[in-house]
């Protein structure tokens, strides 16, 4: 069985896996990082939304081997150990973006990804972007109240590091 | 109002570990030395098994055991409530089984367990399963189920495929009133079969502890006292305190998590044979096949009204898709959570409702987020619009005109329930406000401009929830009583643990009730945790659907709440030298009237468990205490959905531009989570309305099985929400709460509907059915302009 070995929030990790051994099954089984889920089998839904090499990915979507050597952050590694949260998180956490939590670390791993690419989006574009992620519970309204917001305290984020 | 108390906007307490990827769903969870389930399911919609060869299965590498239905003799899957004939015989309940009995009877149906080492190993060997089919011909519609000649889904256990013919009313009574009547308004609909798709698939894991003879049971459940009950006491026969069931986190319900599921039954029953925890999870397309789906009812139905447009009588005749099985509650969903809302927010005097529950060769279906509810204002909403067109009425005027008014509650309708407050009016003027209705006529103006055609509806709507005072539902057939239970546990240093038999799964219960422990103890929401989802942990529980977890489950956790403050006041008094009567508490502090005597709760606790200086002659030592509450009454939001469209005539295209919704769901605990359980509802409403679609072919092949071609509301589907409260209280509970998890997707279909065919009006369409999709509104429009071209 092929080995493979990545970066994975900030750690080195490898394991032998199945040719047909999908990226989120890799996350999910052998690294235990259960904060990545699986909504669907047509990749569609977007629960498995992590980033790889800095963009966002549908973990489903891609096979193992495929990241072999790449640089992944799951929804875990993105506040750490820390109590602190990724603006984008703290942005859900105040506009109510989440309800059951089972879309909610893809949507914050993809709308990381929007906002790293378009600083400022539009609601029609955050809504374009989401055509990829399934919510079940929100009805996306507080979603895109939470990435506008989220998108603003990145931009501020990033200007206080400067 | 305190910052962490009833009325507050809290942050929810649940969002640090869902937004860390710390949840706990059940397919995180792993336990030592587990096995993988999967389950082979029919291919055919309707065949007989003349044998199932299973030895290459059982040989493959890393197979643990195959098990089929020869294998699995337990008792039937139960239906939870009974409803009778017309004539007052009982209802048909053909067999469940777990495993199929030599016939399958939906694409779906479960035909046998692979267990193996990996997950992949197991559904590898499944193919290597010989099953020797006999193909019948299979039904899925309800209308042709009942034709003579179609084919029988149960043979001799359901003629006819007729599982019940059940009558409420007088039909003579309302026929008279028909008489009189100056107009007679008629509608023909169909409420579309629907699939949950709660983003978490169900899961299951199960596992027997040989040194215990213990079971249990992971499993993703609104309900897991009510799985160990029907799994246990019927299925399996496993006693309560030999059986576990745990619901952790669970990712989206929206009713499809109620019912026992013959895969909790296989894994806990296998777990026991193999003696090793077996895990399985469903694939996406497994859940469109096999979780129970939502409503499919075929209507007709009559009103009649006076010269005036006042409503003397209503007729309705529903035939409702059962599917292949009776899934848990799937029985009451036609009668009891439908045609008594059929009064819906209007004076109606006399109402008579025919419901014909029938068997087919489709999933099962069930309740799904307002179950029934939506059906009978979909019927409702619809006729009144259809009868204001008819009757060349203003659609907001005949509404009016048959409100219950404000001033007649406790208002009994003629279809059994008893309204104890609302206040119609009221919601319907806040959303004809907030939706600017009266400036309609300019927009649509300058939409026409545009090209676009601007239609504008209304749904003036009712439901009852908070399910459900036991001894009404016991008399109506329910198997089981439907009050909640909740512990309060103080700790020594007075922090606090509630045990709530309610469920949450995303309801944000942790907050909303932790709220009313802040409100009722004075103490900060950090000290206060709430347990749910584990029948070890918790006394009792009925879980959480029909909008019962605050008006039912809160109110337990309340009276709970009042036992505690009433013995901690014993203990204040004893420490203050005061008497009971005297002591005051407020804002988490004991007073004696009229001193300055004081001793804070926290105080209070610790004596409670530190007794040196306690009145043990009457009071036990400790603080904690339970509580089980049965509602008097189900409670009923109501409210008004405002729904404005803009349909592009040349593509079919409809766009949402507005959608308003004013709810009185009685007082609101969290403004923040009530909104957002709203918009939730909404997106369901608009997805049934615009979008969604189960649809079987003439086979009983599900055409509608994945992401792919079932079409789930996106982002970019929907508008922003106009959404808000405008409520009375409820009379017969200590919170005055009604519920809100369930209105926005009861009331708003029909407001989305209303709006596209007044949109289409001009061109001549008098009607869509749901979901009103691109090419259906295209086609609508191509036949309502051919007679004109003819001309
Ligand atoms: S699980 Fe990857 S898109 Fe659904
Ligand atoms: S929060 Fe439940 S699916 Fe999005």
């Amino acid at each position: 069985m092929p080995s493979v070995s990545m970066t994975v929030n900030g750690k080195q990790v490898s394991g032998t896996v199945e040719p047909r051994t999908l990226l989120v099954q890799f996350i999910r089984e052998n690294l235990h990082l259960t904060g990545t889920h699986v909504g669907c089998d047509t990749s569609q839904c977007g629960a498995c939304v992590v980033h790889v090499d800095g963009a966002s990915v549908k973990s489903c979507a891609m096979l193992a081997i495929e990241a072999d050597g790449s640089t992944v952050t799951t929804i875990e590694g993105l506040a750490g150990d820390g109590d602190v949260l990724h603006p984008m998180q703290e942005a859900f956490r105040d506009n109510h973006g989440l309800q059951c939590g089972f879309c909610t670390p893809g949507m914050v791993m993809s709308a990381i990804d929007l906002v790293n690419n378009n600083p400022a989006p539009s609601e029609h574009e955050i809504r374009d972007w989401l055509e990829g992620n399934i919510c079940r519970c929100t009805g996306y309204h507080n979603i895109v109240k939470s990435i506008t917001a989220g998108a603003a305290a990145m931009k501020g984020q990033k200007a206080a590091a400067e | 109002m305190s910052a962490t108390g009833i009325g507050a906007s809290v942050k929810r307490k649940e969002d640090f570990r869902f937004l860390t990827g710390r949840g706990n769903y059940t397919d995180d969870i792993n336990q030592p030395n587990q096995t993988y389930a999967y389950i082979l399911r029919s291919p055919h919609a309707h065949a007989k098994i003349k044998g199932i060869d299973t030895a290459a299965a059982k040989s493959a590498s890393g197979v643990v055991a195959v098990f089929t239905g020869e294998d699995m003799q337990v008792g039937s899957i139960p239906c939870g409530w009974g409803v009778n004939n017309k004539d007052g015989s009982p209802m048909n309940e053909p067999f469940h089984p777990a495993l199929a009995q030599g016939k399958v009877r939906h694409v779906g149906d479960q035909v046998a367990v692979v267990i193996a080492e990996t997950y992949s190993q197991a559904k590898d060997a499944a193919e290597l399963i010989e099953v020797d089919y006999e193909e019948l011909p299979a039904v899925t519609n309800s209308e042709k189920a009942i034709a003579p000649g179609a084919p029988l889904v149960h043979d001799d256990a359901a003629p006819n495929n007729m599982c019940y013919d059940w009558e409420l009313g007088d039909e003579a009574e309302v026929d008279a009133e028909f008489k009189n009547a100056a107009h007679v308004v008629s509608i023909d609909l169909t409420n579309n079969r629907l699939v949950p798709n709660a983003m978490e698939p169900r899961a299951a894991i199960g596992d027997y502890n040989k040194g215990t003879g213990e079971y249990t049971l992971y499993t993703t459940s609104q309900n897991p006292h009510v799985i160990r009950l029907l799994m246990g006491a019927f299925v399996l026969q496993l006693p309560e305190h030999k059986l576990r069931v745990v619901a952790p986190d669970v990712g989206g319900g929206f009713g499809s998590k109620i019912y026992h599921y013959a895969e909790e039954a296989i894994v806990t029953w296998a777990a026991g044979k193999v003696r090793r925890p077996i895990k399985w999870t469903a694939e996406r397309s497994e859940s469109f096949l096999s979780d129970a789906h939502g409503r499919d009812h075929i209507s007709h139905a009559d009103l009649a009204l006076d010269k005036d447009g006042k409503f003397l009588g209503l007729k309705v005749y529903t035939k409702a898709n059962m599917g292949a099985y009776l899934s848990t509650f799937s029985t009451c969903v036609p009668t009891y959570l439908y045609a008594t809302l059929l009064a819906g927010v209007y004076t109606t005097p006399k109402i008579y409702v025919n419901v014909k529950a029938i068997f087919t060769n489709t999933v099962p279906v069930d309740a799904y987020r307002g179950a029934g509810r939506p059906e009978a204002t979909y019927l409702l909403e619809r006729l009144v619009t259809k009868a204001a067109k008819q009757l060349g009425m203003d659609q907001v005027a005949i509404r009016q005109k048959n409100f219950i008014p404000a001033d007649a509650f406790p208002y009994q309708t003629p279809v059994a329930l008893q309204y104890d407050s609302g206040n119609y009016e009221a919601t319907l003027k806040k959303a004809m406000e907030l939706s600017k209705w009266d400036e309609f006529p300019q927009r649509k103006a300058e939409a026409a401009k545009r090209g676009k055609l601007r239609g504008i509806g209304i749904s003036t709507y009712l439901e009852a929830c908070g399910i459900a005072p036991s001894a009404v539902v016991g008399s109506l057939g329910a198997r089981a009583g439907l009050f909640e239970s909740a512990n309060v546990r103080v700790h020594p240093t007075g922090s606090v643990s509630i045990y709530t038999g309610s469920h949450s799964h995303g309801q944000g219960h942790e907050t909303t009730f932790a709220q009313l422990v802040s409100e009722t103890l004075g103490i900060p929401l950090e000290n206060i945790n709430i347990e749910h989802g584990d029948t070890n942990r918790i006394a009792f529980g009925m879980g959480t659907y029909g909008s019962r977890s605050l008006a039912v489950g809160g109110e337990a956790i309340m009276k709970a709440l009042g036992k505690v403050v009433d013995k901690a006041s014993k203990i204040a008094a004893h420490l203050m030298e005061a008497s009971v009567e005297d002591v005051e508490f407020k804002d988490g502090k004991f007073t004696v009237a009229g001193t300055d005597k004081e001793v804070d709760f926290g105080t209070v606790a610790l004596t409670a468990y530190v007794p040196h200086n306690y009145p043990h002659e009457t009071l036990e030592p400790g603080l904690e205490e339970n509580a089980f509450y049965d509602p008097m009454n189900f409670t009923y939001p109501g409210g008004c959905h405002i729904c404005e469209v803009e349909i592009d005539p040349d593509t079919g295209t409809t766009q949402i531009v507005g959608m308003t919704a004013v709810d009185d769901v009685g007082r609101v605990i969290n403004p923040m989570i009530v909104e957002g359980q709203i918009h939730g509802g909404l997106a369901q409403g608009i997805g049934q309305a615009l979008l969604e679609s189960c649809e079987y072919d003439d086979s009983g092949q599900l055409t509608s099985g994945s992401y792919m071609d079932y079409c789930m509301p996106r982002a970019d589907n929907l508008p922003n929400f106009m959404a808000t409260t405008e409520s009375t209280l409820c009379a017969h509970n200590s919170l005055g709460v009604k519920g809100c998890g369930e209105v926005g997707a009861i009331g708003s279909p029909p407001a989305v509907i209303n709006a596209v065919l007044d949109a289409l009006h001009e061109l001549g369409v008098e009607d869509i059915s749901m979901p009103a999709t691109p090419q259906k509104i295209w086609q609508a429009i191509q036949a309502a302009s051919m007679p004109a071209a003819a001309e």
